[in-house]
């Protein structure tokens, strides 16, 4: 079966070798290296881009690498494999009161995964990336064979592999630390804003307060209405409730030819959405599941985009220069009639984890979908690539399908330190794009 | 509920540790066959951390029938009995070759097929003596109709799966069950490589729910997925003048 990323775009199917233990690693590392010349890993492909995929299509495939290792319950020290998922972590650790730490918004993602994107979730404000809250992995490479990292062992390769597009080698295993819940509830708030000023002002008021922050923005709205959203908050309830049942899952069942989301299905849905959301702060208990993963309840959903794929924009704006970015950027989304129903701001805290080239900073940062068009690359994504340079932000390299060589480096300005310790049979589309 | 007492020989099958999971999160106890170490311990580690209550593993390889006795003795001194006894071992042959060696088509053979019989006689006269049970023995949809491009293997498993209905109605008697398990396309490591059709192919972790429930209630043949029945049934059906034109 071929695979492709979250985005479904770039369209470069990679050929998957499964690996199911991990005495069979060193052997097929050094095979398809030789008969491909470079590899990569692959974990649940949750990656929207291109920093999935293999520069020479042929990517190892971790599924198969998804055992715990060993389960502390009393500290919350958890070792697994690298392809284990957070699902199935949380399916365990939940019952016994412990919760990763960092959560994307999908729990389809693995643990290779999460390190080498070092991922942040609605609590980066608290917590920093996931790579804080890593304490050990293995990794083998293919010049210098199985290695243990930590702070103090290989502090070099530690840190360069945390954010390290799985370019360092390749990761075998994982120590994490997990973080206690009295509950699988969130004690949630919501609250809607009327423009940009409004989820600034809640952000400032409420971030501190919460463990987790997450605000959706209406990218439709145009005038005064620009950059209304709904600001969601909310902490793991204390009271200790039974486990929330699993939520019904559905599977988004076809490939429309054409995707879905457009202007028109846009606007409409955005306003409902918007004015259904309370003018004034509510309580809003909520299940882990429907707080965290609103969308995983819908298998597939990428292929509401049809069969050209999206493209997801994610940029974060430094602190001081973050009210006028994001504002010129939501003008230039809605002015082009582009855009998703998924956009999210959120602001980042100060935290700063191990990883080299983690994409979290203090700042702002906004995410939003696009289908595939060739509108995109000629002329939004050059606009908003203008307006995140000049206020010296960047671009997240886990959701990339198109930033410019030049924009990464000057981003990202310690990539040579990744490109010196990358492994020789190590090599992502991404990678190549941006640094040859 | 009663921590369930389970024997699982070549429980380092992708299938089978599919199984043993959700045995696991039931609180189950597990005595592991299989011929590697390494895989044991981290099956064991796994399981550990899903919630089995305990883990014992033992060293054999299933075509060493003189060290079945030894194995069984101890599983059932393990824990004073068991509840489950699932056999899951297996290989996909290289059928070309088998056809043009004697002696690997008969050592295929004996993996496949005469060590799974020498193991459940051993293991049928224990369950047959506590007078209780489940046995389950994992086949294939392979072994229903010879076919040209894997018949040894087929036969094997055709071997097996014609053993386990005359002894599935000997162990009736005494309360015991007998499941012949049939999966169809399954993405394990048995199966890597092989151009199967995607459509067509399962997950260890989806036919595994239906193993453990068809286990639990004492299902005589099952087929996983469950579209592999009536797959089977035509592919009985059709005559032989035309299945033996066909390229299989
Ligand atoms: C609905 C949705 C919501 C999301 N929300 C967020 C969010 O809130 N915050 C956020 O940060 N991200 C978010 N993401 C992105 C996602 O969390 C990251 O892309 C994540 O890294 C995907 O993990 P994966 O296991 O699918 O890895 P893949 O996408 O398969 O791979 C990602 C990278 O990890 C490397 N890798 C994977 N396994 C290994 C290994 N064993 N050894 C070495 N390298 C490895 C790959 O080579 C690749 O470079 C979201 C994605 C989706 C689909
Ligand atoms: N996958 C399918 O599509 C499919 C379809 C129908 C039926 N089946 C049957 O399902 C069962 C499980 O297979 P699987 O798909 O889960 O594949 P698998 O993961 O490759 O498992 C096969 C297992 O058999 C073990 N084994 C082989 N020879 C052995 C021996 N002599 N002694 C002890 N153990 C031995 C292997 O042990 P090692 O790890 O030590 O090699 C391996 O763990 C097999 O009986 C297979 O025939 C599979």
């Amino acid at each position: 079966m071929k695979l492709l990323s979250w985005g479904r775009y770039p369209p470069l199917p990679q050929a998957a070798h499964a690996v199911a233990w991990r005495a069979e690693l060193p052997a097929l590392l050094a095979n398809v290296a030789q008969t491909c010349g470079t590899t990569l890993a692959y974990g649940e492909g949750r990656s929207y881009g291109d920093s999935c995929l293999a520069e020479s299509g042929q990517v190892l495939s971790f599924r198969g690498l998804d055992r715990f290792l060993a389960a502390d319950w009393s500290s919350g020290i958890l070792r697994a494999e690298a392809g284990i998922t957070l699902e199935a972590i949380i399916a365990v650790s939940l019952p016994r009161g412990w919760f990763p730490a960092v959560t994307p918004g999908t729990k389809y993602i693995t643990l290779g995964g999460a390190i080498a994107n070092d991922v942040h979730g609605k609590n980066h404000h608290r917590q920093g990336a996931f790579g804080c809250h890593v304490r050990r992995f293995g990794l083998l490479r293919s010049d210098r064979g199985r290695l243990e990292c930590a702070p103090d062992l290989e502090p070099e390769l530690f840190a360069a592999t945390i954010g390290g597009l799985g370019l360092t080698g390749l990761i075998e295993w994982v120590e994490i630390q997990l973080m206690p819940v009295a509950s699988g509830w969130i004690d949630g708030l919501v609250q809607r804003f009327d423009d940009l000023d409004g989820f600034f002002a809640l952000s400032a008021e409420l971030d501190a307060r919460h463990e987790f922050c997450v605000s959706w923005v209406d990218c439709a709205a145009r005038g005064k209405k620009a950059g209304r959203g709904i600001y969601m908050a909310g902490d793991f309830a204390a009271e200790n409730w039974p486990l929330p049942a699993p939520r019904r899952k559905w599977r988004f069942p076809f490939m429309p030819p054409v995707s879905l989301v457009n202007t028109w299905s846009l606007r409409a849905f955005n306003a409902i959405y918007w004015r259904k959301a309370p003018p004034k702060s509510r309580r809003a208990p909520a299940a882990y599941d429907a707080f965290f993963y609103p969308l995983d309840s819908l298998l597939d959903w990428n292929r509401l985009y049809g069969s050209k794929g999206f493209q997801q924009y994610q940029a974060l704006i430094p602190e001081r220069e973050a009210g006028d970015g994001i504002r010129a950027m939501l003008t230039a989304i809605s002015g082009s009639g582009q855009g998703s129903f998924l956009a999210v701001l959120k602001r980042c805290g100060g935290a700063l984890s191990p990883g080299v080239l983690s994409f979290p900073r203090p700042g702002v940062t906004l995410a939003l979908d696009f289908p595939q068009t060739p509108y995109l690359e000629e002329q939004l994504f050059p606009r908003l690539d203008a307006i995140v340079r000049e206020a010296g932000g960047r671009l997240y390299p886990a959701k990339d399908a198109h930033m410019r060589g030049d924009d990464f480096r000057r981003a990202y300005p310690d990539w040579e330190k990744i490109e010196a310790l990358r492994d020789p049979s190590l090599l992502s589309c991404f990678w190549r794009r941006v640094t040859q | 509920m009663k921590q369930k007492r389970i024997l699982i020989i070549g429980a380092s099958s992708a299938i089978a540790a599919a199984c043993a999971r959700l045995w696991a999160g039931d609180g189950a106890r597990f005595f592991l066959v299989a011929r590697d170490a390494e895989k044991l311990a981290a099956m064991a580690s796994d399981l550990g951390a899903r919630g089995a209550s305990e883990t014992q593993s033992f060293l054999m390889d299933a075509s060493d029938t003189s060290a079945h006795a030894g194995m069984i003795r101890e599983a059932f001194q393990a824990f004073q009995g068991l509840d489950i006894a699932l056999i899951a071992h297996g290989t996909l042959p290289d059928q070309t070759a088998c056809e043009q060696d004697a002696a690997l088509a008969l050592r295929e053979f004996g993996v496949n097929g005469l060590s799974v019989i020498a193991l459940l006689t051993g293991l049928a006269s224990r369950f047959e003596q506590q007078r209780g049970g489940a046995l389950a023995v994992i086949t294939s949809v392979a072994g229903e109709r010879g076919r040209p491009g894997n018949y040894v293997y087929g036969s094997a498993k055709a071997a097996v799966s014609t053993f386990c209905e005359g002894l599935r109605a000997r162990l009736f008697k005494h309360g015991v069950t007998l499941t012949d398990i049939r999966p169809g396309f399954v993405a394990t490591p048995m199966t890597r490589g092989l151009p199967l059709p995607a459509w067509l192919t399962s997950t260890p972790e989806a036919v595994a729910k239906r193993i453990v429930s068809g286990i639990g209630r004492g299902t005589d043949v099952l087929y996983t997925p469950f579209y592999w029945y009536f797959i089977l049934c035509a592919i009985r059906h059709l005559p032989r003048a035309i299945f033996k034109r066909l390229k299989l």
